[in-house]
């Protein structure tokens, strides 16, 4: 494990970088989930990390906040090393927590608290863990669920939500830290198919007006028309990266054509033809 | 038998008495042991095994004692051990100790049962130690275990009636000295039954109410 050498990647070159990735590495038992995953994140980017179940993109999603503790690689946010202090030593639950609240996550089963409101919800985190005044965060989480349609749900309990409801709050609830970036754990796998369309629209906006995100996603229509840059994983490593539009319309690699062909048909808008290779 | 009432009634100061305090105890103890309870139960659901070990030790242990034998132990047993208590520190403490037993427990298999994800959110936004457990596993925990906590509760106000025998002067120890000194077993018995069964019923008014604020929120 070689976690302690962060001298060269702290130079100022990495700081626009909201995010970079670098050598991560992470194995349940026999099973190497992911293999010396590299990339980094601009400000202002949205990038979807696309692949098949079970290639490890939630599993790298989980990795860059340490919910899930990587055997090794390097998380830089803003080029502060995440899970390990400055003295290579790693973070305790207190210091971890204090880096997390810099990271917004969305999740794909939504993870709101049951026993709040949606309101509750979304300023819990602000009022008890950053402590900012009461005034504020209701002001900004009013603002908020009015932006994801649903200030008139504020004093309703997660329970009596549709699945769409629930994943709109727990985007605000994720805006409301004002986090540097947000990662999505596939945010629209849950939902019924008709539910799909509120949560994408919320999502397009977000990336369109600048937000950063790290998107885990199925939609293959989403990825084309809102990703910055997709990537493209499969068992544990990045096999493709690029421009959406050069990505679905000719990838470079057979995993990635074989990937799309399965998926084109509930994904991409005008079924792109996928071209044969050479 | 109206007789055996009327006794009762005319001796209702020392009743009264007894009710008071029984609910002096239950209440008492009901708050502590539930707290204690909710205090350990993290560390029975410890990653380190050697803690979450002898707190489960203490916690079957305890449960698996009669209540009577355990009253005995503190009042009688433990002077022997150089700790003497008066009969009241020694009936409350042995209340607190035994059900802080069985609150752990339910706590702990509410808890077991609650889906991981909203604690897990709750470390993705700064959540960690005390604040996550207070703030973000507690609540639903509570609401979720309150039927079976009502359940407890009950109990210790049964489980006090014991105390009679370390000459506490609960209800039961109420009832029995009027019995005696009247021979009116039934009507001074019926009437402490009564009496508890009120009690019982306030319990269950409150979990029910709880019941309803979970309701709402599943």
């Amino acid at each position: 494990m070689n976690m302690n050498d962060i001298s060269d990647m702290s130079d100022m070159s990495q700081c626009r970088q909201v995010l970079s990735v670098s050598g991560l590495s992470k194995r349940f038992g026999s099973l190497q989930v992911l293999d010396g995953i590299g990339f980094s994140v601009a400000r202002g980017e949205t990038v979807c990390l696309l692949g098949p179940s079970g290639s490890g993109k939630s599993t790298l999603l989980r990795c860059i906040n340490w919910l899930e503790r990587p055997d090794s690689g390097h998380v830089l946010l803003d080029g502060r090393q995440i899970g390990v202090s400055s003295g290579g030593v790693v973070m305790n639950d207190r210091e971890l927590a204090l880096m997390r609240t810099r990271i917004g996550m969305v999740f794909q089963h939504f993870a709101l608290w049951p026993h709040l409101s949606v309101l509750q919800n979304v300023v819990e985190a602000p009022l008890h863990v950053q402590r900012r005044p009461k005034g504020e965060v209701m002001a900004e989480a009013e603002a908020l669920l009015r932006r994801v349609g649903l200030f008139d749900k504020r004093d309703v309990f997660p329970a009596r939500l549709s699945g769409g409801q629930k994943q709109r709050v727990g985007i605000a609830r994720a805006l409301a830290m004002k986090p540097a970036l947000l990662l999505f754990d596939e945010p629209t796998s849950a939902l019924d198919p008709e539910l799909v369309g509120e949560v994408l629209a919320v999502m397009r906006d977000l990336a369109r007006e600048g937000m950063t995100m790290v998107v885990v996603t199925h939609e293959m229509a989403f990825a084309r028309e809102a990703a910055s840059r997709v990537i493209f994983i499969d068992r544990g490593v990045i096999v493709e990266t690029g421009h959406p539009e050069a990505f679905f319309s000719a990838p470079s690699t057979e995993r990635a054509r074989q990937f799309l062909l399965r998926y084109a048909g509930a994904g991409l808008p005008n079924a792109a033809p996928v071209p044969t290779p050479p | 038998m109206i007789n055996g009432f009327g006794i009762v009634w005319a001796e209702r100061g020392l009743m009264l008495a007894g009710l008071a305090n029984t609910l002096l105890l239950s209440v008492l103890a009901g708050i502590c042991a539930l707290l204690l309870g909710a205090l350990l139960t993290p560390l029975l659901m410890h990653r380190a095994k050697p803690v979450a070990r002898s707190v489960r030790v203490f916690v079957d242990a305890a449960r698996c004692t009669p209540f009577l034998l355990f009253a005995y132990m503190v009042y009688y047993g433990l002077p022997s051990l150089g700790l003497r208590f008066d009969n009241w520190s020694a009936g409350l403490s042995a209340l607190i100790v035994y059900h802080t037993a069985y609150m752990a427990e339910i706590l702990r298999g509410a808890w077991a049962a609650q889906p991981r994800a909203p604690i897990e959110a709750g470390q993705a936004f700064g959540y960690h130690g005390l604040a996550l457990f207070r703030r973000i596993v507690l609540p639903p925990l509570a609401l979720a275990s309150a039927p079976v906590v009502g359940n407890q509760l009950i109990q210790i106000i049964k489980d006090s009636a014991f105390l009679t025998i370390i000459a506490l002067p609960e209800l039961t120890h109420a009832a029995s000295s009027i019995q005696s000194r009247h021979f009116v077993p039934f009507a001074a018995f019926i009437t402490a039954v009564l009496l508890y069964w009120a009690l019982c019923l306030v319990v269950e008014a409150g979990v029910s109410t709880v019941g309803r604020m979970a309701e709402a929120r599943r």
